[in-house]
């Protein structure tokens, strides 16, 4: 009896503007001006608040965090392809994509600086605070999704994870159970080549991510992550295949992470810098400059315009964080749970005379 | 005596284990080439080499189900959990497996393995980097919990954990990696799991209390112990589980009083077993309830308020002189 093959398969690799800012006319997404405008704008804003961030950091005015200068293109460029109505799930390297959402960047930096009240979006809905525990967010997209189905609502999940992440069982379970459940979920892996310490070639044996979305049934793409309309046009269709009901898609989002992992991580230990060198000349920002540039829609005075607004932006945004009311000791008293227990009551009598008689104490 | 970090002691008796015994092999997430995230695992990789100091992919299941694979055939597994947040991960396994392989065969098939994870609050860090969950592994039968207190007894009793015959989680309190240095013998040196220690003798009153709790119940005690002259007995209880009844029993026979300072939270904690172990056997001799200091029934607090909620000296204090005028 002979062999016989069951199945083959084939991974495309997306790109539509290149390093140059040059647009492959035939994969052209047609967002009008004002959208690429909007797109680079975008990136501006998450390069600068990121940058900030890290200046904030070293003079001790911010907690730890995960910078996501380089990887732009790959929250920024799915966001625009999103509607208000479709869940926002993040990992915590998606700065871009959350101040798209409208999230205030002062929650981002309360997130950071070791206040809860950075998970607070009021008003804002469908759009999840920082997951921090990798690829623990993935099952819940699934789970959104299978939501929005049974509501039967025309809307859809994005959900972004690092390559790291493909590692967890969280993340084949999740693609799993969104894949046989048909969840209208679009999965987006931004495959930054590293995951701290570890290079891509030690997380996994695959050539692509993107080819473990075969196994469990489902498309899988590979974009050039640092492709800002590469990104969007990819979500635009998984987005559509989701809503027509016709299942998740994992996207590879190639891209570099230029700086730190966190903070307290020194990257000299285990990367050179030519790697980082290479990796500076595929900056989203630079070739998304070039295609507007060409189009007529930006020159330096434009530029200038938006750095001031830009940095005028930020510098507000650091003020209500650093003037935030953190009067409550005891707020975290108030959401242990749902409904008031006599006990955790007694819990918090207990503490704020401990902290008044701290306060005469001292 | 080299002086010593938690950090330096801990790398001290990693490397030491190696040369010691060829079987055993450490693994975890950015433990080799990158040293660790605190660099406790520093120099490993270098002199061991990538086959026996393990940078494995993110998968703390798969961590922990790896290296019991590896005890289960020979080798002595130091698997690390880059955080205790994340270690809950591999809890199917660690409670699944690890803790019974020894029970359900009658001790046919054994898992020597020890599992290394920062633990505890004080650093300024990120949410669930700060969480003292040292109760999950305690509560299973079979599993030891080794949390030590300071340098010397951190590499004494992680050689100690690493020759054990069964599943040792070894949970390392973070803020005081680089907090202190003590004096570390330089020759090899283990103290017995399972036994608590009596750090200071005391006849009025017993205070117990484990990992980075024991600076500031430290501190606490020296201040009473200033200004009332009291004799207060200290224990630090080193290991969680199997509990060391018999020396806090013992303590609180002579001394009628007790406070326990535990960083986690309060409910079901490791307190409300220490308690139950004097209310089982001292209760007679007791003269006072026995308190206990402890975070409130809350989620760990960011580290913009954590300073407020965790125990520090002068909540012990406090305890302590309640109890003596109780
Ligand atoms: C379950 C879990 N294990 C370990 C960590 C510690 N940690 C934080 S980020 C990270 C690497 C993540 O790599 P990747 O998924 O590629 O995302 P990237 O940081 O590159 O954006 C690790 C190991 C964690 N947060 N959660
Ligand atoms: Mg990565």
């Amino acid at each position: 009896m002979p062999r016989t093959r069951l199945e083959a398969f084939e991974i495309d690799h997306l790109q539509v503007l290149d390093e140059e800012g040059r647009i492959d006319e035939a994969l052209d997404p047609g967002l009008p001006d004002e959208r690429l405008v909007e797109l680079y704008r975008a990136m501006v804003l998450a390069r600068e608040a990121d940058q900030r961030m890290l200046r904030l950091q070293r003079q001790g005015r911010l907690g730890t965090f995960s910078p996501s200068t380089g990887q732009e293109a790959a929250s920024c460029g799915p966001t625009l392809a999103m509607t208000g109505q479709d869940w926002f799930v993040p990992a915590f390297r998606e700065l871009g994509g959350m101040l798209m959402r409208g999230v205030p960047f002062h929650r981002v930096l309360l997130f950071w600086g070791g206040w809860e009240e950075g998970n607070v979006f009021p008003g804002l809905e469908r759009t999840l605070p920082i997951a921090v525990i990798v690829a623990s967010q993935i099952p819940h997209a699934a789970g959104i999704g299978y939501a929005q189905k049974l509501r039967g609502e025309k809307a859809a999940t994005v959900c972004w994870f690092g390559d790291g992440a493909t590692s967890e069982g969280d993340f084949h379970e999740g693609v799993n159970f969104a894949a046989v459940w048909r969840s209208p979920v679009v999965f987006i892996c931004q495959n930054n080549q590293w995951a701290i310490s570890t290079p891509l070639d030690r997380q996994t044996a695959s050539a692509t991510i993107a080819q473990k979305a075969i196994a469990y049934g489902i498309p899988g793409i590979v974009v050039d992550g640092n492709d800002p309309l590469g990104m969007y046009a990819a979500t635009h269709e998984a987005l559509e295949r989701a809503r027509r009901g016709d299942g998740p898609t994992l996207i590879e989002a190639r891209t570099y992470r230029l700086m730190m992992h966190t903070t307290a991580d020194d990257p000299s230990k285990y990367r050179k810098d030519d790697e980082v060198e290479q990796w500076r000349r595929r900056d989203p920002l630079v070739r998304m400059r070039r295609l507007l540039e060409s189009r007529d829609l930006w020159d330096d005075e434009r530029q200038q315009r938006l750095d001031a607004e830009v940095k005028k932006a930020i510098d507000d945004e650091v003020r209500i964080y650093e003037t935030f009311d953190r009067g409550r000791p005891d707020v975290y008293f108030e959401h242990v749970y749902g409904t008031p227990h006599p006990e955790i009551e007694r819990q918090r009598q207990e503490f704020l005379a401990g902290l008044q008689r701290e306060a005469r104490d001292a | 005596m080299p002086r010593m970090t938690m950090v330096q002691a801990i790398n001290l008796a990693l490397h030491q284990a190696m040369e010691r015994d060829p079987s055993v092999v450490a693994l975890g997430q950015d433990i080799g080439v990158n040293e660790g995230v605190f660099r406790v695992t520093a120099g490993l990789h270098a002199k061991f080499g990538p086959e026996r100091v393990i940078d494995t992919p993110l998968a703390e299941a798969a961590i922990l189900g790896t290296a019991i694979g590896m005890a289960i055939a020979g080798l002595r597994p130091v698997a690390e959990m880059q955080f205790s947040g994340f270690s809950y991960l591999m809890l199917g396994q660690y409670e699944g497996h690890a803790t019974r392989y020894r029970s359900r065969t009658h001790g046919q098939v054994t898992v020597p393995l020890v599992v290394r994870m920062p633990y505890g609050g004080g650093v300024r860090a990120l949410e669930h980097h700060s969480e003292s969950r040292e109760v999950l592994y305690a509560h299973l039968p079979g599993s030891k919990v080794v949390i030590p207190s300071g340098p010397r007894n951190a590499r004494a009793l992680l050689a100690a954990a690493i020759e054990d015959p069964d599943p040792v989680v070894f949970m390392e309190p973070k803020q005081s990696y680089r907090a202190f240095r003590e004096e570390v013998p330089a020759e090899h040196e283990t103290m017995p799991i399972g036994r608590a220690q009596v750090v200071q003798q005391g006849t009025d009153i017993t205070v117990i209390s484990w990992g980075a709790m024991m600076r500031p119940t430290l501190r606490a005690v020296a201040e009473v112990a200033e200004a009332r002259g009291a004799s207060i007995e200290v224990i630090d209880l080193l290991t969680i589980a199997p509990l060391d009844g018999d020396t806090i029993v013992a303590s609180v026979e002579k001394t009628g009083r007790a406070v326990v300072v535990q960083e986690a939270p309060r409910s079901f904690g490791p307190a409300a077993e220490v308690i139950a172990r004097i209310n089982d056997r001292a209760l007679m001799h007791l003269e006072a309830p026995v308190r206990r200091v402890a975070m409130p029934d809350v989620m760990t607090p960011y580290f913009g308020r954590e300073r407020l909620y965790f125990p520090g000296p002068h909540t012990v204090q406090r305890a302590i002189e309640e109890t003596l005028d109780f």
